[in-house]
């Protein structure tokens, strides 16, 4: 008996292990799915921050005092490339998938093991763009864009595992959005017309073509890269008849509606966040529908304004510089709709209310610093300094990272059937929102009096701003603490139950589930009525 | 649930098509890329030989063009034009030339690349002959007088007074292309 015992409870923990690995890994669940992107995005989040953390304790002082350049480099390249593939894009895509069947009155996703392969492919991924940290010689250290030749003649051999984990980000990417666009257009519930989705819906599927166009764009450039650094061809190198500034055409072709891609499923979120708190429905959504289509058009034409410097012609300077113009007006139109949606609502200011005003204000400060770089002229100033550093970090910081925290917590209830702890919400709210400011305001001044990117020392007059900033760069990075203690709490269901609806003034299919979302829902398509759910 | 999977397919189809489309294009920007430098001159880049014809020259105004030279990368070769700049009429010929001696201690083959600043003034600068239409090989020791023959097309703004044309010496031992004629003097 007790040489038996041990092997039944050996068995039975064989037998759990098997039940989560087939729970987990091979899980065609859009709620699973959805949860796995969730973890992922978390922890690389938690990753690229720590370098972030080492980027600003190197600039706290001048002079040189943890890292070395070379290693500060790899830094600011890893940081850059893991939070917008690992951290941005990931939530935005888990988002996707848990919410948009639940929103539209569909049972899963249309192609449910398509949406397994496209998430499973993702981790190993940035375990390739994590490993070339520990290669003999440098990891990538060329900053995110990786210019040619930079990337090309002058990479270090860890710059292939960088090329093949883009192609693996890519081809995920590409699965996710074919799958995002099928679900959309074919399995809405019956009676629910595209003008009746939720806008959530609406930000992705627009999104999602963005994706479909230019990641191939950007697995060719890195494709081109590859056979430039190993088989001969020069597309990027003049000695064989290349062009570098092709690189960057190329590039920033991808490059522009990136940008679109991270904002615009944040656009989503704080356009269906910002009615449930003011309890109006959400104003001009018509409008809104098309401000998202016409940014996302618009995005095409923009890209050479990351290159008035390279000497480009005048007349595409002007080109560029007005079409960018051009992107603030359905920019403003979404701004104004959401100010107009406040507008004598009946609001309060919950956690996920408070990270959507919170970003409709810092997300336009972003936007107005977006304007002064699209001038030519001041944009010659500005370029490769500091001010580019904030004006980045404020659309993507509390842009498309305050988004993503209002949507934690906003439909965290619905995800685990507990409301997470308001106080500790408003406590990473305020101490978030606050030395967000610290960190990057500071950074528009560092580069308006010429401080560039990329250094990891800098001239003695800079010292002040560069203290502030990293003191703001620091509490920031500990609030995060509290949202991830927040939302462990809330998982083990440590705090109050969620009702159904969750939220008094939410309005839409995903609150007619029970809390939290059952592993199944919609197995027969719901009945919809347009006015019982605030899309119109 | 069987109408959807058929209307699944169809979407997906359409999709991977465009995603294959659009690889394609990402390809296609190559070429499309070369073409438009060359005829807009954007990039600073001059275009291919040119047959010269019976230019007007425009005797009321003087241009000056500059040479420049540089090198890319370290690479152990003396690299300079004869003359620092001429003076010339719009639609005028000149003959200038470069000189180029490989100290590299081996048999190398090199590329020169043009530029012109500024870029939009591209376009007017015609070459009839030019030692960067080829690339150039050289023994170890070898230096050699490099021509280029051009003229400034008279149709160049009035208000241009001065032009900069400056070649950069690539290593192009990788991308050779066919065995050089050239024979440089030993010096």
């Amino acid at each position: 008996m007790s040489e038996l015992a041990p092997a039944i409870t050996n068995r039975t923990f064989t037998n759990k292990m098997l039940a989560f690995i087939k729970r987990w890994l091979f899980s065609t669940n859009h709620k699973d799915i959805g949860t796995l992107y969730f973890i992922l995005s978390g922890v690389v989040f938690f990753i690229a921050g720590m370098m972030a953390m080492l980027i600003r304790a190197e600039l706290y002082q001048p002079g040189l005092q943890f890292v070395q350049p070379d290693f500060y480099n790899q830094m600011i390249t890893l940081h850059g490339l893991m939070m917008i593939f690992g951290v941005v894009m990931p939530f935005f895509t888990g988002l996707a998938n848990w919410m948009i069947p639940l929103m539209l009155g569909a049972p899963d996703m249309a192609l449910p093991r398509l949406n397994n392969l496209s998430f499973w492919i993702l981790p190993f991924a940035f375990l390739l763009l994590i490993l070339s940290l520990l290669l003999p010689g440098p990891a990538p250290n060329f900053g995110w864009t990786f210019y040619a030749p930079l990337s090309t003649q002058y990479g270090p051999p860890s710059t292939d595992y960088m090329i093949f984990a883009i192609h693996l980000m890519g081809i995920s990417s590409i699965l996710g959005a074919i799958n995002i666009i099928a679900t959309i257009l074919n399995l809405r519930t019956p009676g629910m017309r595209l003008m009746d989705m939720p806008i959530f819906c609406w930000s992705w599927l627009i999104t999602a073509f963005l994706l479909l166009a230019v990641m191939p764009v950007l697995a060719g450039t890195v494709t081109m890269m590859l056979t430039d650094r190993h088989f001969g061809t020069s597309f990027f190198n003049p000695a064989g008849g290349g062009d570098p500034l092709l690189f960057q055409h190329l590039f920033w072709f991808f490059g522009h509606p990136e940008v679109y891609i991270i904002i615009l499923p944040a656009f989503g979120v704080i356009s269906q966040i910002i009615p449930t708190f003011s309890r109006k429905p959400l104003f001009g959504y018509t409008f809104m529908v098309y401000a998202i289509a016409g940014i996302a058009i618009l995005s095409f034409l923009v890209w050479a304004h990351h290159m008035f410097v390279t000497g480009i012609s005048l007349g595409a300077e002007l080109f560029f510089m007005y079409v960018t113009m051009l992107i603030a007006v359905p920019t403003g139109v979404k701004v104004f709709n959401w100010v107009s949606t406040m507008w004598r609502g009946a609001m309060t200011f919950e956690t996920p209310m408070l990270f959507a005003v919170g970003f409709v204000i810092l997300f336009t400060i972003g936007g107005f610093s977006g304007l002064m770089l699209s001038m030519v002229p001041a944009d010659f100033q500005y370029h490769d300094t500091y001010f580019v550093v904030a004006h980045f970090h404020y659309v993507l910081v509390p842009g498309a990272l305050f988004s993503a925290f209002a949507a934690i917590y906003y439909w965290l209830p619905k995800w685990t059937g507990h409301m997470y702890n308001e106080v500790m919400g408003k406590w990473h709210f305020w101490l978030t929102a606050i030395s967000v400011n610290v960190t990057f305001f500071p950074m528009h001044f560092l580069g308006l009096a010429g401080m560039p990117r990329r250094i990891p020392d800098y001239a003695l007059q800079f010292s002040d701003f560069n203290a502030i900033a990293s003191i703001g760069a620091f509490v920031f990075g500990a609030a995060q603490l509290l949202l991830l203690y927040n939302i462990i709490q809330t998982v083990r269901g440590k705090y109050k139950k969620a009702t159904d609806q969750v939220w008094e003034g939410a309005k839409g299919l995903e609150w007619t589930v029970a809390s939290p979302a059952p592993h199944h829902t919609f197995s027969t398509p719901p009945k919809f009525i347009p006015e019982q759910h605030g899309s119109k | 649930m069987a109408v959807n999977k058929v209307k699944n397919k169809k979407t997906v189809l359409i999709l991977i098509v465009f995603v294959v489309a659009m690889f394609g294009f990402g390809y296609a920007l190559v070429p499309l890329y070369n073409v438009l430098c060359n005829i807009t001159g954007l990039n600073g880049k001059t275009s291919g030989q040119y047959a010269y014809g019976s230019n007007e020259i425009d005797k009321s105004r003087w241009v000056t063009v500059e040479f420049d030279a540089s090198k890319n990368a370290h690479l152990p070769w003396k690299f300079y034009p004869l003359v620092r700049k001429v003076k010339l009429h719009p639609g005028e010929m000149k003959r200038i030339a470069y000189y180029a001696e490989n100290d590299s201690g081996k048999t190398m083959t090199v590329q020169a690349i043009p530029s012109v600043t500024p870029g939009e003034m591209a376009i007017y600068l015609k070459k009839t002959e030019c030692f960067c239409f080829d690339q150039q090989t050289l023994k170890n020791g070898e230096g050699m007088d490099m021509p280029m023959v051009f003229h400034l097309d008279p149709s160049i703004p009035k208000h241009i007074k001065r032009i900069t044309l400056s070649y950069t010496l690539f290593d192009a031992s990788k991308f050779k292309q066919k065995p050089s004629s050239n024979t440089g003097r030993i010096k």
